[in-house]
């Protein structure tokens, strides 16, 4: 069955359509790339999928039931977690806090239970602590734990994203641009992360990516779109010799001689 | 890539030059010591001894002084849910000061309602005034909640002014005082002792929330708050949360403050008042507890010291405000002290 099935989706901002009747699917289990030109309409798309966009037309059904008039902290409550393009961490708070936020939407203590701190109440906070703790394990900065995001490196500060998008415990985990700004080794680091996250936490992946080697190597399936619309879908090797890609890419035969 | 280097060099040696401030650098010692848990202790401890027994040394006007600063650190810590744990700019504090004060003073004045019953109604009359600003304003942005929190003050205190049941011009007055199992609350000792209980409950509350769930909450939301609802939280109904909660503290407050008074004017809660909390608030640190209490202590008792040189001491204050706000822009006593040099420095090392 597919996980998230996006049909006919169109998102207009007056006269400018970034996405333009974009329709595919997402299986449950597996590592799939939305790739583009700049300004393709990739992160718009990912901000229709997530709520921040409200879509005019179209249909987004997540395991089955549609997520389009939802709020972003619904979607994430239903199992949609995303990353931010440009990173967008709580600079001023420790690596855990941060962590910890994503486990918001899992819990439920209120005012009675932070003023009294009844049981129920110290259990959660126990729960909250493992989980971040266990995110913060697995994208392997957890010796970090206790610094202010804002004073790590970039890549760690990376990794905290993840984390963070992990500690929600997701269904579908949603990157953008993941690989922005790392170096070689990082990138290597991130291609096995993505795979271990989807075998080892069954957690779907979908991810937005400009590095092409990245996505060849860590993509069961690849959708293409430009100007908002989706121009191709398919395997690696599929997508690659699909003309009409070259041609979003490279541009057209004649263009190359000019 | 080089010039990149550079820049963060000149950084890197400006921040380096403030903390070579020696008053600076003590003060941030100071604060380190009170860190280490012993320390915490044994001052909170001296503190409160020397807080309660305070009242059988000394005079009258201290002891009314003093019960003004806890009434301002209960106001204080209300304000800082809203504008140090949320990030929310409120510029009508004062207008829940003065739904509390007059819903206690009416009930008590008008319906002969005892004192402790009228404290539920009072706090659910916050609730009610929060939720009518709060909802619509604050899908919006901070800007505009400031704006109409403004407008809030303003319009709480003309329609006091001009309703027969707030008295009018006059206000209130002849409000009785209540019984505290059977002990007649008339002397100053006796509000003293109220308002220091007041604060230490709204301190130990403050500090409950800012380690819970949903105190992380709104600090994500303070931070970024797309981000925040990225990560699940109802952005909208957190915040709401706590613009409600803190206009309750602020309504408590003003129900003690009505009874201590026995008389309330519309007078009491002018703009001015407003914006003396926050600055309160900004001037401590937002966010940072004891920060708060050291901005509402300071706000208090500086007019006060400097009585003797009348109209001048506002002068003065201002100036000492104004060179406060140059050395130390977050505040007396920060939140945090910006992470420490050193791990910027590694941090800046694996970066390039």
């Amino acid at each position: 069955m597919a996980l998230l099935d996006i049909k006919d989706l169109t998102l207009r901002f007056g006269g400018i359509v970034p996405v333009n009747k974009v329709s595919f699917y997402i299986e449950e289990g597996s590592i799939e790339s939305l790739i583009g030109p700049n300004g393709a309409g990739k992160t718009s798309l990912f901000n229709c999928l997530t709520g921040f966009y409200k879509a005019q037309e179209g249909d987004i059904l997540f395991q089955g039931q549609s997520v389009m008039k939802l709020k972003p902290h619904k979607i994430t409550e239903l199992g949609m977690a995303r990353t931010f393009q440009n990173l967008r961490l709580f600079k001023n708070l420790t690596v855990m806090e941060n962590i910890m936020s994503g486990m918001h939407c899992r819990t439920s203590a209120g005012l009675a239970g932070a003023v009294f701190r009844p049981p129920a109440q110290k259990a959660e906070e126990k729960k909250i602590k493992e989980v971040a703790i266990e995110c913060l394990d697995f994208v392997g900065i957890l010796d970090k734990k206790d610094r202010i995001a804002k004073n790590l490196p970039y890549g760690d500060q990376r990794r905290v994203e993840w984390a963070r998008a992990l500690a929600t415990q997701p269904k579908l985990l949603l990157l953008d641009e993941p690989a922005a700004g790392l170096n070689y080794d990082e990138k290597m680091q991130l291609v096995e992360l993505i795979r271990r996250i989807r075998d080892e936490l069954k957690i779907t992946v979908f991810l937005i990516e400009h590095d092409m080697g990245l996505v060849m190597k860590v993509s069961e399936r690849i959708f293409v779109i430009d100007y908002g619309m989706k121009i191709a879908e398919g395997t690696v090797q599929e997508v690659q010799n699909n003309p009409r890609v070259i041609e979003a890419y490279l541009g057209k035969e004649e263009d190359k001689v000019v | 890539m080089k010039e990149n280097q550079i820049g963060l060099q000149t950084a890197d040696t400006q921040t380096a030059a403030k903390q070579t401030n020696p008053l600076v650098r003590f003060v941030d010692k100071l604060y380190e010591l009170f860190d280490n848990r012993k320390i915490r202790f044994s001052v909170i401890a001296v503190a409160v001894a020397v807080l309660l027994y305070l009242p059988m040394r000394t005079n009258m006007y201290f002891m009314e002084v003093m019960t003004n600063v806890w009434f301002y650190v209960v106001m204080c810590l209300g304000l800082n849910i809203i504008v140090g744990f949320a990030g929310l700019l409120s510029l009508g504090y004062a207008a829940f000061f003065a739904v509390g004060a007059y819903t206690t003073g009416i009930l008590i004045l008008r319906y002969g309602m005892s004192f402790w019953l009228t404290l539920p109604i009072s706090a659910l009359m916050a609730v009610i005034a929060g939720l009518a600003i709060g909802t619509p304003t604050l899908k919006l942005r901070s800007d505009y909640l400031a704006i109409v929190t403004l407008g809030f003050g303003e319009m709480t205190r003309l329609a006091a002014r001009n309703m027969a049941i707030t008295g009018r011009a006059t206000g209130l007055v002849g409000i009785s005082r209540p019984y505290f199992f059977g002990l007649h609350l008339y002397k100053i000792n006796h509000y003293y002792y109220a308002f220091l209980a007041l604060a230490i409950i709204a301190i130990f509350i403050s500090y409950r929330l800012m380690d819970s769930r949903l105190g992380r909450a709104w600090k994500c939301i303070r931070e970024d708050e797309d981000a925040a609802e990225a990560m699940g939280i109802n952005v909208v109904a957190i915040r709401l949360y706590a613009f409600i909660l803190g206009s309750v503290f602020g309504a408590l407050a003003g129900s003690f403050m009505a009874i201590k008074m026995t008389a309330i004017s519309p007078d009491s809660f002018l703009f001015t008042q407003s914006v003396n909390i926050l600055l309160a608030v900004v001037l401590g640190g937002m966010g940072k507890i004891p920060g708060v209490i050291l901005g509402a202590f300071v706000m208090v008792i500086f007019p006060e010291v400097f009585r003797g040189i009348g109209q001048y001491r506002m002068l003065i204050f201002g100036l000492v405000l104004l060179i406060l706000m140059i050395y130390r822009p977050q505040g007396l006593w920060p939140e945090r002290s910006g992470g420490g040099p050193i791990e910027e420095k590694t941090c800046k090392d694996e970066v390039i």
